[in-house]
């Protein structure tokens, strides 16, 4: 991608998620439509960060791949389920894959 | 940024019910007449929003390096938290870039988990009662972790603190943190021996973990995952990601009082945003289900 493609990329982004913010501030609290906006948001939350989860733990472009991350993403888990706070379960997975990978691990 | 506690407190107070911890005695913006009791419960929200700031911030590291990684500059990944400001999406847009996605397929995921801070935007609305400018900076200091802060107060001055303090403290704190992993990715020869595309995984993982306490949830989350394995071959990078939102749409849309008496709507069931002990240093961490549920 190019340089300026990227800078489209990031300003159109951040544009779109800047205009969601200064609507939601200036329309009525009677246009949220009730409890099942809140609940289908909430699923839509959850899928795409699932679907981005994937992706990054096993995607390779097109094709899927089983390597170090997978193993990371796992250890991720374990660490999440004993409560460990975010940045030290984004940085145990990030030793974890540096770590396999020191050690010729795909 | 992290969503956790505002998501559950949003849903649950979608039916307008928002304004209900605020009827308290202390309404005015000074809360002075109002004697030491305002006064503690503001304290006790700038505590917690400064807590809540230094943790989210200081995961703005991984997101500076992430970004470097996927082919941004520095600038461009500052950019990102300084006006898109909201890291669910900043993530999203940086992962499907380092998947190898165009700018549509970034963009899409991007806005479509920024949607929620619409909804936590008309939501504080009548709480913060803003006027001019200060609607407009109130409006981009609109994320996950300043909606549940707030929520989290129960009377109008603390929850207005709370917003502010968590709201530019997260702002200070992420920008600066950003900056820094930033110029530590930048210098780095290949994310991969540092385990970054790992580290972009696990954040994912992070991001998604506190909310998936209610079945429903973990269902729709199954379901995305299956999609986005599937179509993976067969898509252009960046699809397979907006493909599994559909699931969500499909199983959201379903009648709740359908199957097996599960009636209730996701978040209903947790409405602890509003009603959580404020005192927990990590306030929007308070949804983390319980191992039990977080292992199934």
């Amino acid at each position: 991608m190019s340089n300026a493609a990227i800078w489209g990329t990031v300003l159109a982004g951040s544009g779109v998620c800047l205009v969601l913010k200064l609507v939601g501030a200036y329309v009525p609290q009677s246009w949220l439509g009730g409890e099942r906006t809140g609940r289908v948001m909430g699923l839509v939350t959850v899928s795409l960060l699932a679907a981005l989860l994937v992706v990054q733990a096993v995607g390779n472009g097109q094709g899927l791949t089983a390597d170090s991350r997978l193993i990371a993403v796992a250890v991720a888990g374990l660490a999440l389920w004993l409560r460990a706070p975010f940045i030290v379960v984004v940085i145990i997975a990030a030793a974890v894959a540096a770590g396999l990978r020191a050690l010729g691990f795909p | 940024m992290t969503g956790r506690a505002a998501d559950e407190s949003l849903a649950g107070q979608a039916d307008g019910t928002a304004n209900g911890p605020t009827d308290g005695p202390t309404d005015g913006p000074g809360g002075e007449a109002s004697g030491g009791t305002t006064r503690e419960t503001k304290r006790k929200a700038i505590r917690q929003a400064v807590s809540v700031s230094v943790a989210t911030g200081l995961y703005g590291i991984s997101f500076g390096a992430l970004a470097v990684a996927a082919g941004l500059s520095v600038w461009q990944a500052q950019v990102l938290s300084m006006v898109m400001f909201t890291g669910g999406s900043q993530f999203a847009l940086v992962g499907v870039l380092m998947a190898g996605g165009g700018g549509l397929a970034a963009v899409a995921p991007a806005a479509m988990l920024g949607a929620r801070n619409f909804l936590y935007a008309v939501q504080l609305g009548p709480l913060l009662g803003l006027r001019g400018w200060r609607r407009l900076l109130g409006a981009q200091l609109t994320i996950d972790e300043s909606a549940a802060v707030s929520l989290a107060q129960f009377d109008r001055t603390a929850q207005r603190a709370g917003f502010w303090w968590t709201g530019a403290g997260v702002w200070i704190c992420w920008n600066a943190l950003t900056l820094v992993g930033a110029l530590a990715g930048s210098v780095m020869a290949d994310p991969k021996d540092w385990g970054l595309d790992a580290a972009a995984a696990a954040a994912f993982l992070g991001l998604l973990w506190p909310r998936l306490a209610p079945r429903r949830t973990q269902a729709t989350a199954a379901l995305a995952a299956v999609i986005a394995l599937v179509s993976t071959p067969f898509l252009v990078p960046g699809l397979p990601v907006l493909l599994a939102a559909l699931a969500a749409l499909v199983v959201g849309l379903l009648p709740a009082a359908g199957s097996h008496g599960k009636a209730e709507p996701v978040g209903a069931t947790e409405p602890a945003g509003a009603t959580e002990p404020a005192g927990d240093k990590e306030g929007a961490g308070g949804q983390l289900p319980s191992g039990e549920d977080g292992d199934g």
